[in-house]
């Protein structure tokens, strides 16, 4: 199989490769895949609590090369966009600019999982919050 | 005009020449081919004991009233009692074909056929390969009952469980000599002295290992066995099916009609080029077999040190007492395969990840030992032949293990497991996919 030249340069540098702390509250993890799959994608964000606005995002990838490159490019879209423009990425947005064939879409249905997945979980982290902000005013 | 015999050496160049120009600081020719299970390079010996058979020699071996044809059949016995030699077989036994999945086809369903009277059931097990698997699966539409043997965990054939799965109508038993992913070598004479004393026909794919490991077909109570040409540093498109001539005379249906080639078992007018070309790999094998056999292992244990020693979780795949001398498998843990190929493009090995296959299905064989789906993502073969070289064996191993560290730090199931999670107990997001 030919890799796009895209693909090769996310698997050779991948951008935001890395954790962070899943506890903290600002922070929203999405784990999505299965080893047995072969994929296993880890994909956080860090948001800004006033402005909805994402403002860093990590990921380690187990998975094919096409795999790493759709979780890498996922950061780099999420990064400075609000969380709600965040989830209107679209997985046929990410098979379109890395150029992946048809076998490796499943590779970019589980970048688009992995993002809405770590919204969803910072989503819930802030509706726990919100009741002892409101203690604390 | 003459043959020009530089022609082909010369395209040899022009890849060395390639090859040269892409070196690396300690002098290695990239890529690195360390895939010889699924094809290896030809011997030059090989290619040059055929050249003639193309322009000069290149008469019909069937042709019996010119010298033309009598130049073709003398390349083509001459080639006969090669391989007869190095088997230990005798020449009337020898069947040319296409190749081993050839081989495997006609002596599964020519067995079949010729003894439908005598029962219907054949003996196999999962880790063939699929020129015998999917023989067999067509066999079961035509009525034919097979049993698929399980394997144990080390990749062999457990021979009290094949003796119980044999009845009075077993006609067949094809298990391999060693495995193309694991090369796990079978306890082939074992299976064959009960095989014979049930007066059942047994047959052995022996494309990994003719001219690897000794393989003797007397002393191994082999009836059948497929060779191929190109595994063995020879040519592509050739291979022969051994077939035992007495005690016991073993029969087989043709499943090729025509000219009533190779005594009616095979017709076709012969290959004889790639057939003088197998003759010649086999010659050389009869003559270096030995010697080869304990370099190659000791390139291969060399590979396995430098690796192992320096990458924890990786594991063996198959038993490493009763395996090919060239042959390490090897899943590293947390790391998926086929990115891994990526990492080390430079390297011409093998994957049992689904990503490399068309199927997206890992490997049935990895599945077979219990590897699990997720270690079977993560296993590399790599096939070491008659022209690695000791320096290429430590360059793959340095890129490999400086690949899987990399890809590691980019894992999380090896950020989690470093963390003492254990993975078998996450509740996986994508399990349905």
């Amino acid at each position: 199989m030919s890799y796009s030249d895209k693909v090769l340069d996310h698997y050779s540098n991948p951008r935001n490769v890395g954790s962070m702390d899943k506890a903290s509250s600002d922070v929203g993890t999405g784990l999505v895949g299965a080893p047995e799959c072969g994929d296993v994608m880890k994909l956080q964000i860090k948001v800004n609590p006033q402005t909805n606005i994402i403002e860093d995002a990590k990921f380690k990838t187990f998975g094919c090369g096409s795999a790493i490159a759709s979780s890498s490019l996922a950061t780099e879209w999420v990064k400075g966009k609000t969380v709600d423009e965040a989830l209107a990425i679209k997985n046929t947005e990410i098979v379109k600019e890395l150029a992946l064939p048809p076998v490796k879409i499943h590779c970019s249905v589980l970048a688009e999982d992995a993002i809405r997945a770590a919204i969803h979980d910072w989503k819930k982290k802030q509706e726990v919050a919100k009741p002892a902000a409101v203690a604390v005013q | 005009m003459s043959p020009d015999v530089r022609t082909i050496p010369q395209g040899q160049q022009e890849l060395e020449q390639h090859r040269e120009q892409h070196t690396n600081g300690k002098g290695i020719k990239l890529p690195v081919y360390m895939d010889n299970h699924a094809t290896t390079p030809m011997d030059p010996r090989v290619l040059e004991e055929m050249l003639p058979y193309f322009m000069e020699k290149f008469g019909n071996a069937a042709s019996r009233n010119h010298s033309f044809g009598w130049a073709g059949e003398e390349g083509v016995e001459t080639a006969r009692e090669r391989i007869a030699k190095l088997v230990g077989a005798t020449t009337k036994e020898i069947i040319f074909t296409s190749g081993a999945t050839e081989s495997d086809n006609l002596a599964i369903k020519g067995v079949a056929e010729m003894y439908k009277e005598k029962g219907n059931h054949i003996i196999t097990a999962v880790t063939e390969h699929k020129a015998v698997l999917d023989t067999c699966k067509r066999l079961e539409k035509y009525g034919y009952r097979v049993t698929y043997m399980a394997v144990q965990k080390d990749g062999l054939v457990n021979v009290d469980e094949l003796k119980r799965a044999m009845d009075d109508k077993t006609i067949l038993v094809s298990i391999m000599a060693a495995n193309n992913e694991i090369g796990v070598v079978q306890p082939i004479a074992e299976i064959g002295k009960f095989c014979h004393e049930r007066g059942v026909i047994f047959h052995t794919d022996a494309t990994q290992a003719v001219g690897k490991i000794p393989i003797d077909v007397n002393k191994m109570n082999i009836d059948l066995m497929s060779i191929s040409a190109h595994k063995m540093y020879g040519p592509k498109g050739v291979g022969a099916l051994y077939v035992r001539r007495k005690n016991p005379r073993v029969q087989i249906s043709a499943i090729i009609d025509g000219g009533g080639h190779e005594r009616g078992m095979r017709s076709g007018t012969l290959n004889v080029a790639g057939i003088v070309g197998l003759g010649k790999a086999c010659a050389i094998a009869s003559e270096e077999l030995e010697q080869e056999a304990r370099k190659l292992a000791g390139m291969r244990d060399r590979l396995r040190d430098k690796i192992m020693g320096r990458l924890d979780e990786a594991y063996i795949n198959g038993s490493w007492e009763h395996r090919l001398p060239g042959n390490l498998n090897i899943s590293f843990a947390y790391v998926e395969g086929e990115s891994l190929l990526m990492g080390i493009n430079d390297i011409a090995v093998s994957s049992g990840s689904a990503c490399t296959s068309a199927t997206l299905e890992p490997s049935y064989v990895l599945k077979a030992l219990g590897t699990g789906d997720d270690l079977a993502h993560s296993s590399i073969r790599f096939g070491i032949g008659r022209f690695n070289t000791e320096a290429e064996v430590d360059y793959v191993a340095d890129r490999v293990v400086e690949t899987v560290t990399r890809l590691r730090e980019l894992s999380p199931l090896y950020e989690m497991a470093k963390e003492g999670v254990d993975l078998k107990n996450v509740k996986w997001a994508g399990e349905a996919h």
